[in-house]
């Protein structure tokens, strides 16, 4: 990798002619051999990647699905961004850019890897041609065309050009999975080098010509409005430039340094108008919800059978009420996006997971055609679901860099980041569960109430006005075990939090809820929580085989002495995941989480060193959520502000993680899994279930933190 | 004016004395290696070297670093990587990546006092400095084999997991 590559040079950039020498991707003239691919005479192999790179390996693994049929050389392989605007003036011939619900790999594994085999035919048959030889006798590797029979050689780089004018073939056949060469390889990630040594590789460290650094206030009270500022009071500050509201949602500073932005920010008198929100706490939004729970206008997800009839007529009925907190994401790079717009057109420098979205959300902020919008991507400083539909702060960046004729740098404090985030639903669940005399588990019955992600952020995508997202984790395609009588509702109850998708979205509270309440009825009915699973896993094969892995491998029902075990299965983006948690409880309640044994069943797996870390990474990022994830409400304001009062996990607090494949393949199914999120769900019902075991404490709110886990009488 | 050594040059900072030296590096000196997380000395992204001590740019004011030796990952090794930074790459430690640079400077201080720490040691060193990606395991497993490198002259290390 090129030190510090990321801006590319755009033909209608307004910084290509100001000299400006940011980053190598220089502005080539291969043609290309399929849109995804670009050999030039070197060999070097330049392949387009449309969805982003967050942390989680998109550089190296989509590459590798082209490379792996083209049959090059992976060290001639150059990763290079789609750029947004082509992508949209070609009609998406790289595709869907959006890089969420680990979508990447499953979602583009079979264009990418059929891109790559056309791409060896168009080289196979120009080489066929020059050696007037018939093609099957050639052969492709390691960026070479053999003639078999001859010996004779061509490398890529010497025929690409020729071979790039060839017509792309319609039907090509795919390798056997049993003839790969680097898919289920731990190749290396291309973006480490750059991480290590601090190049300027993120969307923050862009440094332009002129450029403003802005800092902004939003209204602190959710929904609120901008009344009025006094720009007088900071304007004699050093290097303040400019005051600007945005539209009434926030007030801007730009100066010549970010920390001069900052101080100006932070004297800077603002009026709000608090709105409809002032009223909002987490006690308002709590009892509405409760009150939800009871409602008849549930949204019905998954009915088996009349759930009514049999809860009415089961010997015993377990019933428990659930809840789980707003969460924020808190990316390790705060929010941020540079602007320019000039002359009807604006160029945007960008962490994004959805490079088509932040380019169409900066074109209508500023009122200009999507053709007039430049999106520079760069690698994110963590996205987690922060940086992909929710596109406020690009749109907000947009509306301050219009105001000025410089270009702009927004980025946000930490503390901006924390109450202005589009957070992870709180969500009541009320769920109830019978059993008949010979302890058969015969109905179950589940009502979840919280705000809409999508009726904020997709509506699109709702079905006759209604989020069936919200019962994830309860539905046919993401829910195994079988129960003769079932049904899951939503009870949608909006508000002004914003909410959205945080990495595993709505499995992460729904698996709290389903994987806990499972752990209730196997202990009400006196049995072990791994094998009370395994019986309701008649129908899920696919799901067992996951199971049985876990509990293998983490040894369960036979922890070590003061060690308790706790067990939790989800399955989700069309993966199964199981974990089981080995933890401990001092005399004082103090928890300690000593390990997490994860296997995973993903269909096939790609990179298996960037799938141990995504679990890794799924760990802690859940983890942190558990013992101290909480956002709280009071007369409309976040009562958290930065990682004192919103903890994340530390070093010191980081479990043996161990991560197993069950790897399928197309034995169910025929899409692949995904990686990034699978690992989320499970995590805080195998702690809460293990918590149990250990104390006969139940967890049925989170965070931990807020649970005496052992009780002061003791 | 303050005077200061960034990275072995010795620099007459234009900002105000009260700016933190995390905001001086990145929008005055262009060393943008360096990274805002908290501004509140809870994260450690910011962490570079003043005087062979790893400290929180974010909080410490160019004022109050008279004559101070300043040391960013950008100057981390005088030539080619660091140990630390190799066993970065070797063992693919980082994931998004914003949060190493000040992982990296706090754990080559560690190192510096410390050549062989206990885990304990690591986690004591280390447990300031957040990662949202969850490359703890890797960052401890990188710290060691550096540990092991450099106290052990016959270089037995283990082969590199990635290929």
């Amino acid at each position: 990798m090129a030190a510090g590559l990321t801006v590319s040079i755009h033909p209608l950039s307004t910084l290509a002619a100001a000299g400006n020498t940011q980053i190598g991707g220089n502005e080539d003239f291969t043609p290309e051999i399929t849109a995804w691919i670009k050999i030039e005479p070197d060999d070097t192999t330049i392949i387009l990647v449309a969805r982003s790179e967050m942390g989680q390996g998109n550089f190296t693994t989509l590459p590798m699905l082209v490379a792996e049929e083209l049959e090059c050389a992976w060290h001639f392989v150059r990763p290079r961004y789609v750029d947004a605007n082509e992508n949209i003036q070609r009609g998406h011939a790289w595709g869907d850019m959006v890089t969420a619900a680990s979508i990447s790999i499953r979602g583009s594994q079979s264009y990418l890897r059929q891109a790559g085999a056309q791409a060896r035919h168009m080289l196979i048959a120009e080489a066929a041609e020059r050696w007037q030889v018939p093609q099957d006798e050639c052969a492709a590797r390691d960026s070479v065309v053999t003639h078999v029979p001859t010996g004779r050689t061509l490398r890529y780089g010497e025929i690409a050009e020729a071979a790039a004018h060839r017509p792309i073939p319609a039907n090509v056949r795919l390798k056997r999975p049993e003839d790969w060469r680097l898919i289920g390889r731990s190749i290396r990630r291309v973006d480490i080098r750059d991480k290590a040594v601090g190049n300027p590789i993120y969307a923050s460290d862009v440094r332009l010509p002129d450029m403003l650094f802005a800092s902004v206030s939003a209204c602190p009270i959710l929904g609120g409005r901008l009344k009025s500022f006094d720009a007088s009071q900071v304007m004699g500050m050093p290097g303040v430039r400019h005051v600007v509201a945005v539209e009434d949602t926030a007030v801007a500073v730009l100066a010549d340094s970010w920390w001069q932005a900052k101080q100006a920010r932070d004297a800077l008198p603002i009026i709000w108008d608090s709105g409809a929100g002032k009223g909002l706490s987490t006690q308002t939004i709590r009892d509405t919800y409760t009150h939800g729970l009871d409602a008849d206008d549930a949204a019905i997800g998954r009915k088996i059978g009349d759930v009514n009839k049999a809860l009415s007529q089961a010997v015993f009925v377990v019933h428990a009420d659930y809840e789980a907190p707003y969460l924020a994401h808190t990316t390790m790079e705060p929010q941020t996006c540079t602007v320019h717009v000039r002359d009807g057109s604006a160029e945007v420098w960008a962490p994004t997971q959805n490079g088509e979205g932040t380019l169409l959300n900066v074109a209508k902020a500023l009122g200009i055609p999507s053709s007039k919008v430049i999106v520079h991507k760069h690698h994110l400083g963590g996205g987690f679901g922060r940086r992909g539909l929710a596109q406020d702060w690009a749109r907000m960046a947009a509306n301050i860099a219009k105001q000025v004729e410089k270009p702009v740098k927004m980025i946000w404090t930490r503390e901006e980041d924390v109450q202005h985030d589009y957070y992870r639903p709180m969500v009541l669940a009320r769920q109830s569960a019978g059993f008949d005399a010979a302890g058969n588990l015969v109905g179950w019955k589940a009502r979840v109430c919280g705000s809409s992600i999508l009726m904020g952020l997709s509506p699109d995508r709702l079905k006759d006005g209604q989020d069936l997202e919200m019962c994830n984790a309860f539905l046919d395609e993401d829910m195994a075990y079988y129960v003769p009588n079932f049904e899951v509702g939503y009870v949608m109850r909006n508000n002004p939090v914003p909410v959205g998708f945080w990495r595993g979205v709505n499995h992460s509270q729904n698996g709290y809820f389903r994987e806990c309440f499972v752990d209730e009825l196997a202990h009400a009915g006196h049995q072990d929580p791994y094998l009370f699973r395994r019986n309701l896993l008649s129908k899920g094969p696919r799901s067992l085989a996951v199971l049985d892995e876990v509990a293998k491998r983490a040894n369960w029902g036979r922890p070590a002495k003061g060690i308790f075990q706790g067990i939790a299965l989800v399955e989700c983006y069309n993966s199964v995941t199981a974990q089981v948690v080995d933890i401990s409880v001092d005399d004082t309640g103090q928890l300690t989480v000593h390990r997490v044994v994860c296997a995973i069943d993903a269909g096939y797996i790609v990179n298996p060193s960037i799938v141990e870390a995504q679990m890794q990474g799924a760990v802690v990022y859940a983890l942190g959520a558990v013992l101290y994830g909480e956002i709280t409400l009071q007369d409309g304001k976040v009562q958290q502000s930065n990682f004192h009062d919103y903890r994340a996990l530390r070093m010191n607090e980081m479990p043996q993680v161990e991560t197993y494949f069950v790897s399928s393949g197309d034995k169910y199914s025929k899409d692949w899994g995904g990686v990034g999120e699978p690992g989320t769900p499970p995590l805080a019902p195998a702690v809460c279930n293990a918590v149990f075991a250990a104390t006969g404490k139940r967890i049925r709110s989170l965070p931990l933190a807020n649970q005496q886990l052992i009780s002061s009488d003791d | 004016m303050t005077d200061i050594t960034v990275n072995g040059i010795p620099r007459h900072p234009e900002s105000a004395g009260e700016t933190p030296l995390l905001w001086y590096l990145r929008d005055e000196l262009g060393l943008t290696g360096t990274r805002f997380g908290c501004g509140a000395g809870l994260c450690g992204c910011c962490t570079v070297h003043v005087d062979g001590k790893a400290i929180r740019s974010c909080l410490k004011r160019i004022k109050d670093l008279g004559g101070s030796n300043v040391t960013t990952i950008e100057q981390l090794s005088a030539n080619g990587l660091h140990p630390l930074q190799q066993a970065w790459i070797d063992l693919e430690v980082p994931q998004c990546g914003y949060c190493q640079s000040g992982q990296i400077m706090q754990a080559a201080v560690l190192l510096s006092e410390n050549p062989d720490p206990s885990d304990a040691d690591i986690d004591a060193a280390m447990s300031g400095n957040i990662c949202r990606c969850g490359t703890y395991p890797r960052i401890r497993a990188a710290i060691k084999r550096v540990a092991k490198m450099q106290t052990n002259s016959s270089a037995d290390i283990a082969p590199n997991r990635p290929e």
